[in-house]
């Protein structure tokens, strides 16, 4: 069925890996953050993505990113948990909370979905606004601690409190977490949660249980995120509930419309290209949310697929042009 | 005693000041599809507005109040054509951009008159409505008269004006509209124009009551998409009443307990009568 040429991606796969691997030697400090940071926001992207391949712009999933965050948070600050213990489980928290909201969403449409999941989302990030135990109210959690160091005989401690090894560790689990998304994209699950978003009557005609499967897409995508939450929160050591308010989650949702998100690679374009744009901004740090929602509106505007499908607009814009000279 | 009618008063203020806000919003989804998620910035424009004409300016309120409408009004026609028309029948892309303008709007606002403190509106009314021993201010009182000269304005132009029926017409089918003559790019222009005067007048007359920030936007707007779905996408009578209902659920709590809670609640019984009822409580079939 599906035949394409396996060394070319496989070969660009290798190249972005060593990139990746290579890149903080040469960086900064507080690169290596921002570069930390990307990565992060690519899982919680991809984890998106999930979800949308079946059409639902679900506007609580910043929050559920949240709810593994204070779980985490909670659970290796206050009870001593391991934080490798705490990191799939999170997944699993996330998981669940994504399952509650799907209950009610996988009733709602259009308008409803968009309204319903943010008002949802809402109402819990406000529950951990307003209770002081075990989510902190406003100030939220603080001083949430690094994994502890790993001390393997014969090797220098590898200590996750430093930049780069905690850079590190965040790109072993995007890897893992992109291989498990990337083969649930070309599995036939994967081909199912598409033919929801493009065909749902007709997905339904042919023996598909599209509630059952736009609950399922919730749910994993919930999950990678709770995962993403983990490491953001310890990344930072701290959390409160305005991280995961608003603001962020417009952020999140322009870059899935402006990298798009037809294929595996669009959301990632788009994470990237905003986290560039940030940087190129900083000096003008208070203009920057104007800016990023120009290029949003012009991006839907005049790149309707977003900067993946760029490069196939670009060829087709050609191609007429050449069939216009060859008639004149 | 005193503390019941204080609420009961309190929820009518509450309801007529989301009504406003949501009867205009679902006028829009209605006739354009628009999810316009930046209607909380269009509030903020319109209470800036009078700020910048009552406060700054020294001119009578009524006036900023009516230039408050007019920019907010002026602002919804461009975004309309410019941003709106172009990506009609994509609900996602509409919402996106719809997004985009929040972040424009509230850093254009926050650079031009600056982020720091809250813009101070000295109440225009002063005094307050005494009704058995409860004290509700003129300034907090205003906005019911105003809603309902608005809404019933509103009302009785859908209904008896030929262009109001042609508004409702392709509110209930577009294409069957269209067919009749009547153009959509028009009546999405003319939605749009009544909702964002209404919003702006909402922001200017709750602009004494709210503390005018940039962000003021963003703290009305979960409410008001909760009400509009509530009450069934595209409703007006619908978001009315969901605009009552949950008013004076919000009210009662807020005396209760506090604001937090009673957002809540209200985001959880949306929630649960969606779940049961997708279209909402007056919505047609397809929400």
């Amino acid at each position: 069925m599906r035949k394409h040429n396996l060394s070319r991606p496989h070969a660009g796969l290798v190249v972005s890996i060593a990139f990746v691997c290579v890149v903080p030697f040469f960086l900064r400090e507080y690169y290596v953050g921002v570069a930390t940071e990307l990565l992060i926001f690519i899982i919680l992207a991809l984890s998106f993505r999930v979800i949308l391949t079946t059409g639902g712009w679900n506007l609580a999933h910043y929050v559920v990113m949240g709810a593994g965050a204070y779980f985490s948070a909670i659970m290796v600050k206050d009870f001593g948990w391991p934080f490798w213990a705490a990191l799939p489980l999170a997944g699993l928290v996330a998981a669940l909370v994504g399952l509650l909201l799907s209950y009610p969403l996988s009733r709602m449409r259009e308008f409803a979905y968009l309204i319903g999941s943010f008002a949802m989302g809402e109402a819990i990030r406000l529950s951990w606004n307003r209770l002081d135990y075990p989510f902190g109210g406003p100030a939220g959690i603080t001083d949430i601690p690094r994994p502890s160091p790993w001390s393997i005989p014969g090797l220098p401690t590898i200590d996750f409190s430093q930049a780069i090894p905690y850079y590190f560790l965040v790109m072993v689990v995007m890897l893992v977490c992109l291989f498990a998304m990337y083969r649930i994209d070309r599995s036939r699950l994967g081909d199912i949660f598409k033919s929801i978003y493009s065909q749902d009557i007709l997905a339904e005609n042919v023996g598909i249980n599209v509630v059952a499967n736009k609950r399922l897409a919730i749910v994993i995508g919930s999950f990678f995120a709770g995962i993403c939450g983990v490491l953001f929160g310890h990344y930072h050591g701290s959390i409160d509930p305005a991280v995961f308010s608003l603001g962020p989650l417009i952020i999140l949702l322009a870059w899935l419309a402006v990298g798009g998100i037809k294929t595996f690679t669009g959301p990632i374009i788009g994470t990237v290209f905003f986290v560039l744009l940030a940087e190129g901004l900083r000096p003008l740090a208070a203009w920057r949310p104007l800016v990023y929602g120009l290029v949003l509106i012009a991006v839907l505007l005049f790149i309707p697929g977003g900067l993946e499908g760029l490069p196939a607009m670009v060829s087709t814009w050609f191609k007429k042009l050449r069939r216009r000279i060859k008639r004149e | 005693m005193e503390l019941v009618w204080q609420t009961v008063v309190n929820g009518w203020v509450t309801s007529f000041s989301y009504a406003v806000l949501a009867v205009g919003l679902a006028l829009i989804f209605g006739v354009s599809r628009l999810a316009n998620f930046a209607w909380g910035e269009f509030f903020m424009v319109g209470a800036y507005m009078v700020w910048l004409l009552y406060t700054v300016g020294g001119w009578p309120f009524p006036v900023a109040l009516l230039g408050a409408m007019g920019v907010v009004a002026g602002i919804g026609l461009i975004t309309e054509v410019s941003i709106f028309r172009r990506l009609r029948g994509n609900i996602s892309a509409t919402f996106m951009a719809a997004t985009g303008l929040i972040y424009v709007l509230q850093v254009l606002v926050g650079q031009v008159w600056g982020v720091g403190r809250t813009k101070p509106v000295i109440p225009p009314l002063a005094g307050s409505l005494e009704i058995f021993g409860a004290s509700v201010g003129w300034q907090r009182v205003v906005i019911i008269p105003a809603g309902i000269a608005m809404i019933g304005g509103l009302w009785l132009f859908l209904h008896r004006v030929k262009l109001g029926q042609a508004l409702r017409a392709t509110s209930q089918d577009a294409e069957a509209a269209t067919l009749q003559g009547v153009n959509p790019n028009r009546m999405a222009l003319l939605a749009m124009g009544i909702a964002s005067a209404m919003a702006g007048a909402a922001g200017a007359l709750l602009s004494p009551i709210y503390s005018v920030t940039p962000y003021m936007g963003t703290r009305i707007i979960l409410m008001v998409f909760i009400i509009v779905v509530f009450g069934g996408v595209g409703s007006i009578e619908g978001a009315f009443l969901a605009s009552i209902i949950l008013g004076f659920t919000y009210a009662v709590i807020t005396t209760l307990a506090d604001s937090t809670i009673a957002t809540i609640v209200s985001a959880v019984i949306m929630a649960t009568v969606l779940a049961f009822r997708p279209q909402g409580l007056l919505g047609r079939e397809k929400a």
